[in-house]
């Protein structure tokens, strides 16, 4: 399924964002925020917009939107699996974990199975350190995870 | 009589299936008609025994744990709502060895309350701080913090009243406080645990550090990684504003101060006070050169507090029972108490709160009962990311900012990540470096280039070409972000290589230390 946006309707949604979110200190990070929320992705249309609104200039946006892991250039799949990789979680087997689960769902890190349908990120820290190794499927957490827990995941992902 | 059943809300007990568990056991009660009601609590830090369901029977708190979704039926069945016996039974959770050996000052309601009820944190002795600091000056407030001899718990371990006592001096017509609640460091849990625990104990902090200094506003910067502690925070403060606890005048007082949640983008070096205050007014997680402090120009160049979550966590505890009260645990130069964070390859992780001054052998062997693994301990990083490697032979070092640096370490926020002998140390070296290079902000040219350098330095000496110098040049390299870093992304990333190097050579392959270039 392809979701097509015209270039226009991002440029007034961009704009609507913006004008309920101005008000605040510093208001260009929760802006963003919002459009990722509601593109699922920070659209190109979309920085001029901001830059315009914000009187900043296009590559100020660019620069700050890029700087930040979480902002994207394109949507994810339909879910975002995420895997810990850090220490707590190492010293747990949490390579092991990543490599089996890219192995289940033939990708690697960063990128999206060919129906669209699991998008597979690092994370650093979801401080469930006590837990490890631990993962955020959709916003979900989960700790402890072993092989069996693993392949639960991966398929809950694909469902 | 209701009976109270307590099921965490926590996120990593959520992680563990508190859920489900909270689920089955609604459908339980309404089944069998009971008289009971959930409660859904902060954790009391005991991971192994996460989701712990407590039954609250004459004042007592009968604990079961783990518990997990398909265990609740035959739970009832034994009579858990008469602290029936059970191979999950626990007893009373406050007897557990493990609650029972710390002393619980900043972390005192954390599992205990509902941590969205005022009333249940008014009960248990919250806002007594704010009540007293409401009828004190400014100065007062801040001789107060002064004396109990709090220092930053984020990791650099500055003395938080004197840090107030420089916004209070400065000039400014407005001032913030300014929450750093970006906890990236791998093995740190306690400022979630605090956030979604017992929100209200930090709000009330920050209103503290709000009258000390004249700022009537304050941002908690936290991380995308943490919803859960972004809703439960953001609803307190709701909570707290229609209480009259935030707003125009904090609990009647006159004096102005509210807040507000703000969610970081992904960036570890966030979590570096002048990054945040960038990423906080809109623009990339780039460090500061310092001076000028951020106490005398800060977030949008306004005097501002920039204080770890569990430094302001810890004032309401010294503002209700005084500075001396506070300042009597702990030794040396290190007051108070602090909420060592036990991770990683341990049968016992969790959070445990005590007085500056416990060996890092007593904590891992004893308290954290050796490694899930069972296999024996090799090395235990202090500190996060930017913490050192420390082998069995420092164990007997104390918990004390001056004793581990004295080993070329830190406390940093109080993460204690064990590995057992399986970890290849090269491997975390090699981590570090490029841990670096990812999260670098790119200000400054020893760690945006040299964290990419170490990298293929480390692979070279994995490769074994030209061994002997590749691990000269890695010193060397290591020296040069130490002394040429601006912040402590750089200039800390050595910490966790060097050591590594130091205790571990044979995982260099090479014979024994040398310590003279580094």
């Amino acid at each position: 399924m392809t979701i097509h946006i015209a270039e226009g309707d991002i440029a007034a949604r961009t704009r609507a964002i913006v004008a309920d979110l101005r008000f605040l200190e510093g208001p260009l990070l929760p802006i963003l925020h919002e459009v990722q929320q509601e593109f699922g992705y920070v659209p190109q249309e979309a920085m001029p917009v901001i830059a315009e609104e914000l009187n900043l200039s296009r590559a100020e946006v660019h620069g700050v939107v890029t700087f930040y892991h979480d902002y994207r250039d394109h949507p994810a799949g339909r879910h975002v699996l995420k895997l810990c990789r850090a220490e707590a979680c190492q010293s747990m087997g949490g390579d092991g974990l990543a490599e089996r689960v890219k192995m289940l769902l033939g990708i690697d890190f960063h990128q999206t199975t060919l129906d669209g349908g699991v998008t597979l990120e690092p994370v650093y820290c979801l401080g469930l350190c006590a837990c490890a190794p631990a993962a955020m499927l959709d916003g979900e957490v989960y700790g402890r995870i072993d092989d069996q827990m693993a392949a639960e995941l991966v398929a809950e992902a694909r469902r | 009589m209701t009976v109270r059943i307590y099921v965490p809300r926590d996120a990593a007990a959520l992680a563990l299936g508190a859920e489900k568990v909270a689920k089955a056991i609604a459908q339980e009660i309404a089944a069998r008609g009971l008289d009971a009601e959930i409660v859904r609590n902060g954790s009391r830090g005991m991971f192994w025994l996460e989701p712990l369901v407590e039954v609250e029977l004459d004042g007592k708190r009968i604990g079961y744990g783990p518990v997990k979704a398909g265990d609740v039926a035959v739970l009832f069945d034994a009579g858990m709502m008469n602290g029936g016996e059970h191979r999950l039974c626990l007893g009373e959770v406050e007897d557990l060895p493990f609650l029972k050996e710390q002393t619980r000052l900043t972390f005192a309601r954390c599992g205990i309350t509902d941590p969205l009820s005022l009333a249940d944190y008014e009960a248990h002795g919250g806002l007594a701080g704010l009540r007293r600091a409401v009828s004190m000056t400014s100065a007062d407030i801040v001789k107060e913090v002064t004396d109990s001899g709090l220092r930053g718990r984020g990791g650099a371990g500055f003395p938080t009243g004197i840090k107030w006592k420089t916004v209070l001096d400065a000039a400014g017509d407005r001032k913030y406080i300014v929450c750093n609640a970006d906890e990236g460091d791998s093995g740190t849990f306690a400022d979630r645990m605090i956030m979604e625990g017992d929100p209200f104990v930090l709000i009330e902090g920050m209103a503290i550090a709000g009258l000390a200094t004249g700022a009537t506003k304050g941002f908690i910067y936290t991380r995308s990684e943490y919803p859960h502690a972004i809703a439960a925070m953001s609803r307190a403060i709701d909570i707290a504003r229609s209480a009259g606890i935030l707003g125009t005048s904090v609990l009647g007082s006159g004096k102005a101060f509210d807040m507000e949640v703000r969610t970081g983008a992904g960036a570890y070096v966030c979590g570096e006070e002048t990054a945040l205050l960038n990423s906080l007014e809109g623009k990339r997680g780039i460090v500061r050169a310092k001076p000028p402090l951020p106490a005398h120009k800060g977030l949008f160049d306004c005097p501002t507090v920039i204080n770890n979550v569990i430094s302001l966590a810890s004032v309401p505890v010294i503002m209700d029972k005084g500075a001396a009260y506070y300042r009597d645990f702990g030794l040396g130069r290190s007051r108070g108490t602090i909420p060592i964070q036990i991770a990683g390859n341990v049968k016992h992780g969790g959070l445990f709160e005590t007085a500056f001054g416990i060996s890092l052998g007593d904590l891992v062997d004893d308290i954290a009962g050796g490694t899930a693994s069972g296999r024996p301990v090799k090395a235990v990083q202090v500190g996060g990311p930017l913490g050192a490697y420390f082998p069995r032979s420092l164990f007997d070092t104390p918990f004390d900012y001056e004793a581990f640096a004295a080993k070329d370490g830190l406390i940093g926020h109080a993460g204690v990540v064990v590995f057992d002998e399986s970890a290849d140390m090269l491997k975390q070296a090699r981590f570090a470096m490029e841990f670096c290079a990812v999260e670098s902000c790119g200000k400054c040219t020893p760690c945006r280039i040299g964290s990419t350098r170490g990298v293929e330095v480390i692979d070279k000496i994995r490769g074994n070409q030209n061994r002997p110098q590749q691990v000269m040049l890695l010193r060397d390299l290591c020296d040069t972000m130490v002394h040429g870093s601006l912040c402590a992304m750089g200039g800390m990333t050595p910490f966790p290589v060097l050591s590594a190097l130091d205790h571990f050579p044979q995982d260099f392959g090479i014979e024994a230390p040398d310590r003279k270039a580094a």
